[in-house]
């Protein structure tokens, strides 16, 4: 094989790595801001145990639809969607568009600094109790 | 470069229109009646699908917070007049399930039924004020909940009525926050 082919090939694949990072990279956003924004979700989202919507330990790297026992809509099931922090700020901005015919029945965080906070928040939790720690809940009738 | 890992990228529109199309259920707004409880003032709009959606999803809310009020009034925590106060915000909630169900009913769709288990942060709820903060975190997030869903109604008559609801998780919000000592209206706008 040619080195001038090694090269571009080379080339070529730290290329397409370096895109692929940079769609993955987390936006700049202040977590303990995020923690504010968090509230707002919950009505249907905690942590660490499914509520009317699942549960956001472990929510990065995560495909879409599948918390083993939730009740997704088809919609989402069958999104493909794999969050990270992209996909996340794309979702967050409007649920609806963009997985249209989710249980997600919210308008989305609009503010594009908002949604990096609250992204900042939701990587950074995964690493903090209680998602790194012992389950904190147990079932209640 | 799309921001999205997808596995097929539907245009988020034409997806849209097809769902709401494919539903069927492109409805008149009786769920106005039902919700105001003046049937006269319903007529003109449309609901759809999509609208049925997010009532159900608020009624899945709703049943949740009726449960947390339940293990709230169980707990052995709350003292009169506290218990009573959560009693009647857990009364606040139950009317607007029964409502929410009823309206997706009559919108064609299936009222969601309550879990049969919920899950509650119990380990952390060790005082009365640890269950009147766990109260304020659900009645806030409903606020928001509600705030993000009145736009998105098709029938601007729904939207009205989820207004509606919206004002009372707001009441509960501030006499919890006021019962835990709080300043009870911290901002002037929520988010």
């Amino acid at each position: 094989m040619p080195t001038w082919f090694r090269t571009l090939a080379a080339t070529a694949l730290a290329l397409a790595l370096a895109a692929g990072a940079a769609a993955a990279a987390a936006p700049k956003g202040d977590a303990r801001v995020g923690a504010t924004i968090y509230e707002r979700c919950a009505a249907c989202h905690a942590l660490a145990y499914d509520r009317t919507g699942p549960h956001h330990c472990g929510l990065v790297g995560r495909r879409a639809g599948s918390v083993e026992g939730f009740a997704y809509s088809d919609a989402m099931k069958r999104s493909g969607i794999v969050w990270n922090a992209r996909t996340l700020d794309h979702f967050l901005a409007n649920p609806l568009a963009v997985v249209p015919g989710t249980s997600m029945g919210y308008a989305g965080v609009t503010d594009p600094g908002e949604r990096a906070d609250l992204i900042a928040y939701l990587v950074g939790a995964s690493n903090a109790p209680p998602c790194a720690g012992p389950p904190l809940t147990r079932g209640a009738p | 470069m799309s921001f999205l890992l997808v596995a097929q990228q539907p245009d988020a529109i034409a997806a849209r229109r097809a769902f709401l199309g494919k539903s069927g259920l492109l409805l008149s707004g009786a769920a106005v009646a039902l919700l105001s409880g003046r049937e006269a003032l319903a007529k003109g709009q449309a609901s759809t699908a999509a609208d049925v959606s997010i009532l159900n999803t608020a009624l899945g809310a709703e049943l949740e917070a009726i449960a947390a009020y339940q293990l709230g009034a169980e707990s052995g925590l709350l003292q009169k007049p506290v218990l009573d106060l959560a009693v009647t915000f857990q009364g606040h909630h139950k009317e607007h399930a029964d409502l929410l169900a009823k309206t997706v009913a009559k919108l064609g769709g299936k009222p969601v039924a309550a879990k049969a288990k919920y899950a509650f942060p119990v380990e952390t709820l060790k005082s009365q004020n640890d269950v009147l903060r766990f109260a304020a975190t659900l009645e806030k997030g409903a606020v928001s909940a509600y705030l993000g869903a009145v736009p998105l109604f098709g029938n601007r008559d729904l939207a009205k009525a989820a207004a509606s609801i919206l004002g009372d998780e707001a009441m509960h919000w501030a006499i919890l926050r006021n019962a835990l000592g709080e300043v009870p209206v911290p901002t002037a706008f929520m988010s």
